[in-house]
């Protein structure tokens, strides 16, 4: 009998510590299917952020280097330069890419690192308990947040990965959502195209994924899946914002 | 000598870098060691490796992580406000028992500063700097010569105990230019990097973190660092002593107030004071041992210092109460003269009656 579905190879067999109804398990899989279609699980260095995916590298079974909190990029540039010949990769939260991280994730997109940035979006600080991220939409209650952010006083979301597309340095860079099957799909694609343009030495690229976090938004897994598509995508709008390889 | 040649500072650090294989240098500019990410920027061309100006210190030293973690001998260096700024990618690195050198080229503090030689880095040197139960070890050159020979062996140092290390200088001994050979590398036998992550190809994979959950875990890594440090301890201090057979005082200094300790000693004995000086060249592990064994015979020690009182205290614990010890500092990018020092000198071996 044929299987047609299956754990991606290059993950464990650990089941995963995320919390019901969260986006990173998704991600995660997505990621290692990529990773197995193009056959580079023994040519990839992963490297998970300070946040949620902090034990990524528990679960996939690839090389993985832990980053201090927001520099994912500057370690991945660091990888890359030492090893032009390898696939790397950053897995990182909003706040650890767009709040901590922003000057190492602008340069590394602008220097046209040859890495890959997996990004999720799930506008809050989820490891630390549902504080404020710098992707929190205006009104969103949070931890640190607790009367809904106030453009007055937090400021606007941000949305770095728009910013990063008005870059030269970067290759391919797109922004997507887990709100439907559909749209996960297209999420990896997406994901996978990332990585392809990596390895064809195009420059930086990056996938910012919108991302559900049930707990912290403290809604049913469902309802944040609702959340996710009703109000997410109206402050992210989806869609590839940049891609050299479209160009003639 | 026809193989010597006149090196400066920031230059022979870095082509002794070069020779010992490092390959890899992240930096961002900063006065006054600029002449060293500008050499390697020159070099690392021709020699086929990586430079690469970071968009910050925070950025270069997790840069350096990558390529450490890669397997290739890397490096990094500043001066005090951006020694401060790396200390987290620092303790990341002794956690994950990475190899790199880091460079502190001193300049006066706090805050800005003043660009002027300075030694009020030690205390941040030699107690780990950034958060965490770790140590690295800190090597204080105080010649050209030796700022070369030290650079290649941090990196020997930095492989063998898979831990960074670090050169403290200040801005004079980055400066001043004097006959250097420029020694090949010697290939001794080291360790295999078995831990670096270069794809898992026909080995399972690997990673390398610093995060451990499990208390008894963390404990036991916590441990594991403290019985490496403590063969550091026993294997690695090293110091210099100049005119202490017969001492009767003896001076304390290292790098650059070594240099200017040891024109006042030279000019002490001229006046019949017996004076000498103890260097030490490692700043962590401290020579601890030397100044016990010569505390037996030894009764008169003066630090001298760069700051405002800082090596001082390794010296004190050291001594144990066993023998008397002053003090003398000029912070803030002050260099005082041997004159000075030797008058110093004069004062302390006459209020304390040290007979000759
Ligand atoms: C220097 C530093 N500051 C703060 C933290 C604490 N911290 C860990 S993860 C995190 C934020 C996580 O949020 P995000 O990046 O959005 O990822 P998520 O957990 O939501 O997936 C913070 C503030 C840290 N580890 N290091």
């Amino acid at each position: 009998m044929k299987k047609v579905f299956t754990k991606p190879k290059c993950l464990k067999d650990i089941p995963f510590h995320y919390c019901p109804g969260c986006g990173h398990s998704i991600i995660h899989r997505l990621v290692a299917e990529v990773i197995d279609e193009l056959k580079i699980s023994d040519c990839v260095i992963g490297i998970p952020p300070a946040g949620c995916a902090v034990l990524a590298y528990n679960y996939f079974d690839i090389d993985m280097c832990e980053a201090p909190h927001g520099r994912g990029c500057a370690v991945a540039t660091g990888f890359k330069r030492a090893q032009p010949d390898k696939i790397i990769f950053t897995y990182q939260g909003d706040g650890d890419m767009a709040a901590i991280g922003t000057a190492e994730t602008l340069h590394a997109a602008n220097r046209g690192e040859r890495i890959t940035a997996v990004f999720v979006n799930n506008a809050v600080y989820g490891m630390t308990g549902g504080q404020m991220a710098p992707t929190t939409m205006i009104e969103q209650k949070t931890t640190t947040s607790p009367f809904g952010r106030r453009s007055e006083v937090e400021g606007y979301p941000l949305l770095i990965t728009d910013l990063i597309a008005t870059l030269k340095g970067p290759a391919y860079v797109a922004r997507h959502s887990l709100a439907t099957p559909a749209k996960i799909l297209a999420t990896k694609k997406s994901i996978k195209k990332a990585f392809e343009v990596q390895i064809k030495g195009l420059g930086f690229s990056l996938v910012e994924v919108l991302s559900p976090c049930p707990t912290n938004w403290k809604l049913s897994a469902v309802d944040a899946y609702k959340f996710l598509e009703s109000k997410m995508e109206k402050e992210f709008p989806i869609g590839v914002l940049k891609d050299v390889t479209k160009r003639k | 000598m026809k193989d010597k040649v006149l090196m400066k500072g920031t230059d022979a650090l870095a082509e002794a870098a070069i020779q010992a294989g490092c390959r890899c240098y992240f930096g961002y500019p900063i006065t006054p060691q600029n002449e060293l990410p500008e050499y390697m920027a020159r070099r690392m061309a021709e020699v086929g490796g990586v430079f690469l100006q970071g968009e910050s210190e925070i950025a270069s030293i997790n840069m350096v992580l990558g390529a450490a973690a890669s397997g290739v001998r890397a490096m990094t260096s500043s001066s005090s406000p951006g020694i401060s700024l790396k200390q987290e990618g620092i303790s990341f690195l002794a956690a994950m028992e990475l190899p790199a050198l880091i460079v502190n080229i001193m300049r006066g503090g706090p805050g800005l500063g003043k660009i002027a030689p300075n030694q009020g880095d030690y205390y941040q040197a030699t107690r780990g700097g950034g958060h965490g139960d770790y140590r690295t070890p800190v090597f204080a050159p105080a010649s050209i010569q030796e700022l070369y020979d030290i650079t290649m062996y941090a990196f020997d140092v930095a492989d063998i105990y898979r831990t960074p290390v670090m050169i403290l200088g200040d801005g004079m001994m980055g400066q001043i230019v004097e006959p250097t050979i420029c020694r090949k590398r010697q290939k001794i036998d080291l360790p295999p990097k078995d831990y670096i992550l270069d794809g898992a190809r026909k080995r399972p994979s690997r990673i390398i973190r610093s995060l451990i959950l499990d208390t008894l875990e963390m404990e036991e890594h916590n441990w594991k660092l403290k019985r490496k440090y403590d063969l550091m301890r026993g294997k690695l201090p090293q110091h210099e002593e100049f005119m202490m057979a017969d001492a009767k005082l003896i001076i304390v200094a290292y790098g650059t107030a070594a240099r200017i300790a040891k024109g006042a000693v030279k000019r002490a004995r001229r006046e019949g004071l017996a004076v000498g000086l103890l260097r030490p060249i490692t700043l962590w592990p401290f020579p601890t041992q030397a100044i016990q064994e010569i505390a037996k015979k030894v009764k008169h020690f003066l630090v001298f210092e760069m700051s405002t009182g800082q090596m001082i205290d390794d010296v004190l614990l050291a001594l144990g109460g066993k023998a008397e010890c002053e003090f003398y500092g000029r912070p803030g990018g002050v260099v005082p003269t041997p004159m000075e020092i030797t008058r110093i000198v004069g004062r302390y071996w006459v209020q304390k009656e040290i007979l000759g």
